[in-house]
């Protein structure tokens, strides 16, 4: 039960962080092509763990969405949640590798 | 007190004895022990589930709940898969292009021999599913290999399934390493939590079976797979065992990995040993 | 050709008992394909069961009822060795009926 009141803080709080950075100027191409980057890093690690979420890769289409519409405000604050989801699926991954057993039926 | 020599010596030889066999119990703890596992989860079960049977476990939610139990009978006179299992036993009936057909890829000519699946191949080194080895005979034989989540797949599974049906569960985990490490290797993907809802198989299927989930009864995940394939209500057709793996990945928002992937061979391979000795309902309806 | 009606009449006492499986889409027309096309309306309009020249159930459907239906339903004054003639027509036209004998 911790774990996933734990889990659920870090992404509500790299959520809170990521809306809460409303941009003075307008997010660049640069910008937001950095943060895509960062986030979808942060979702092929989490492949490699074979630990992806549904909402991880909707969010991240939903990004690549905006930025062809040219918005990149918003593509930057959904690049910004993939990256949120993402490592919040890597770090369930790697607590579950010894978690997995506490519930195991002995 | 004086102590003879001897008795010293004895006594302190079994001190050693008893230390070392705690020190063996403690590194046995960590070799896997399916039969202690298999004991351990279904004592789980029929002490949770004092009023049911074992063999009745195989009968999922209908073995939770009078009333689906009672739907269910009626639903049995005359099950909704019958055309799936028509189908099913026609294209196992037919041969392929080379004029081959399934009967020649398995033992006993391919009758009464689903609850010897899924197995560990020594040779391989890998677990083989049923569903697995189908596909392996349609490419040996010149054919193309069927969807492991569409209708045929589906069809053909409940033929097999059928002609075993009321047969035990006989699945082997050889004392190989290999195959050791296969069985672990399902067992931890069934009690790891994924997807961003962070349900495990176990969140439902062991902590929850008799419960509700939206409008649905649990099952209970004993005898979970001697029921597949099943034709579902929900998809208004006959779904496979990697239907129904991807299906619940997606459920708990969790990318689905490829059907028959290593993990899904091998989750298969724990439930069905876990399950040895509870007959092969299959193919079954669900809701 | 097979049929697609499976049935089964039994009769209790006074009381025969059908069932009916019929393998039939029943699509609604409001589901799309892989490549967003409407997959066209598909489904049996009417179901009606004869016995002795009498309409003994008559079922009206429309795109509400599932795919490969499932009836049951029990009458009186039929005797065993009766037959029961089963026929249904869908918005196609496409039709087809068995006869089943009462056991």
């Amino acid at each position: 039960m911790s774990i996933t009141l734990n889990t659920l803080v870090r992404v509500l709080a790299a959520m809170a962080f990521a809306s809460a950075a409303t941009p003075a100027v307008a997010v660049s191409e640069e910008d937001f092509k950095a943060a895509y980057a960062t986030a979808e890093a942060a979702e092929r690690q989490a492949g490699t763990l074979h630990n992806q979420w549904t909402t991880t890769e909707a969010t991240l289409a939903a990004s690549r969405k905006a930025a062809a519409a040219g918005n990149f405000d918003a593509a930057m604050s959904q690049a910004k949640e993939a990256e949120a989801l993402a490592k919040a699926s890597i770090f369930q991954a790697n607590d579950e590798k010894e978690r997995w057993k506490d519930v195991e039926v002995r | 007190m004086r102590v003879r020599p001897s008795r010293q010596l004895a006594s302190n030889v079994v001190a050693l004895v008893v230390m070392a066999a705690a020190a063996g119990l403690a590194l046995a703890a960590e070799t896997p022990d399916p039969a202690a596992d298999l004991k351990a989860f279904q004592n789980f079960f029929t002490k949770k589930f004092p009023g049911v049977k074992l063999e009745d476990f195989v009968n999922g939610p209908y073995s939770m709940d009078e009333d689906m139990y009672r739907q269910w009978e009626e639903k049995e006179q005359f099950p909704p898969y019958e055309f799936a299992l028509e189908a099913g036993k026609e294209m196992f009936s037919t041969p392929f292009g080379n004029g081959k057909t399934y009967a020649d890829c398995f033992p006993n000519r391919g009758i009464g021999i689903r609850q010897n699946y899924p197995y560990f191949d020594e040779k391989e080194g890998k677990v083989v599913t049923l569903e697995l080895a189908l596909n392996r005979c349609r490419e040996a034989n010149g054919e193309a290999p069927l969807s492991y989540v569409n209708d045929e797949m589906a069809s053909l599974t409940a033929y097999m399934a059928f002609t075993s049906r009321g047969k035990p569960m006989d699945i082997k985990v050889p004392n190989d390493p290999r195959a050791l490490a296969a069985y672990e290797n399902g067992k931890r993907y069934f009690y790891t939590r994924r997807g961003q809802l962070n349900f495990s198989c176990a969140s439902c299927h062991v902590q929850s079976p008799g419960e509700h989930i939206r409008a649905e009864v649990l099952a209970p995940a004993l005898g979970i797979v001697n029921a597949l394939p099943i034709y579902r209500s929900e998809w208004s057709g006959m779904g496979t065992t990697s239907r129904r793996f991807v299906t619940c990945n997606s459920q708990t928002r969790a990318v689905p990995l490829e059907p028959q992937s290593d993990e899904y061979r091998d989750v298969e391979y724990f439930l069905s040993y876990v399950s040895n000795g509870l007959p092969i309902s299959g193919p079954g309806a669900r809701p | 050709m097979t049929s697609t009606i499976r049935v089964r009449a039994t009769l209790n006492d006074d009381i025969t008992e059908v069932q009916v499986l019929i393998q039939h889409p029943m699509d609604t027309g409001l589901v799309k394909n892989a490549n967003g096309e409407i997959i066209p309306a598909h489904f049996i309009q009417q179901l009606s069961f004869q016995h002795n020249g009498r309409t003994v159930f008559l079922a009206d459907w429309g795109p509400a009822v599932s795919k490969d239906p499932y009836v049951r339903f029990r009458f009186k004054g039929a005797n065993k060795g009766d037959e029961l003639n089963i026929r249904w027509v869908d918005n196609t036209g496409a039709t087809d009926t068995t006869t089943a004998k009462i056991q």
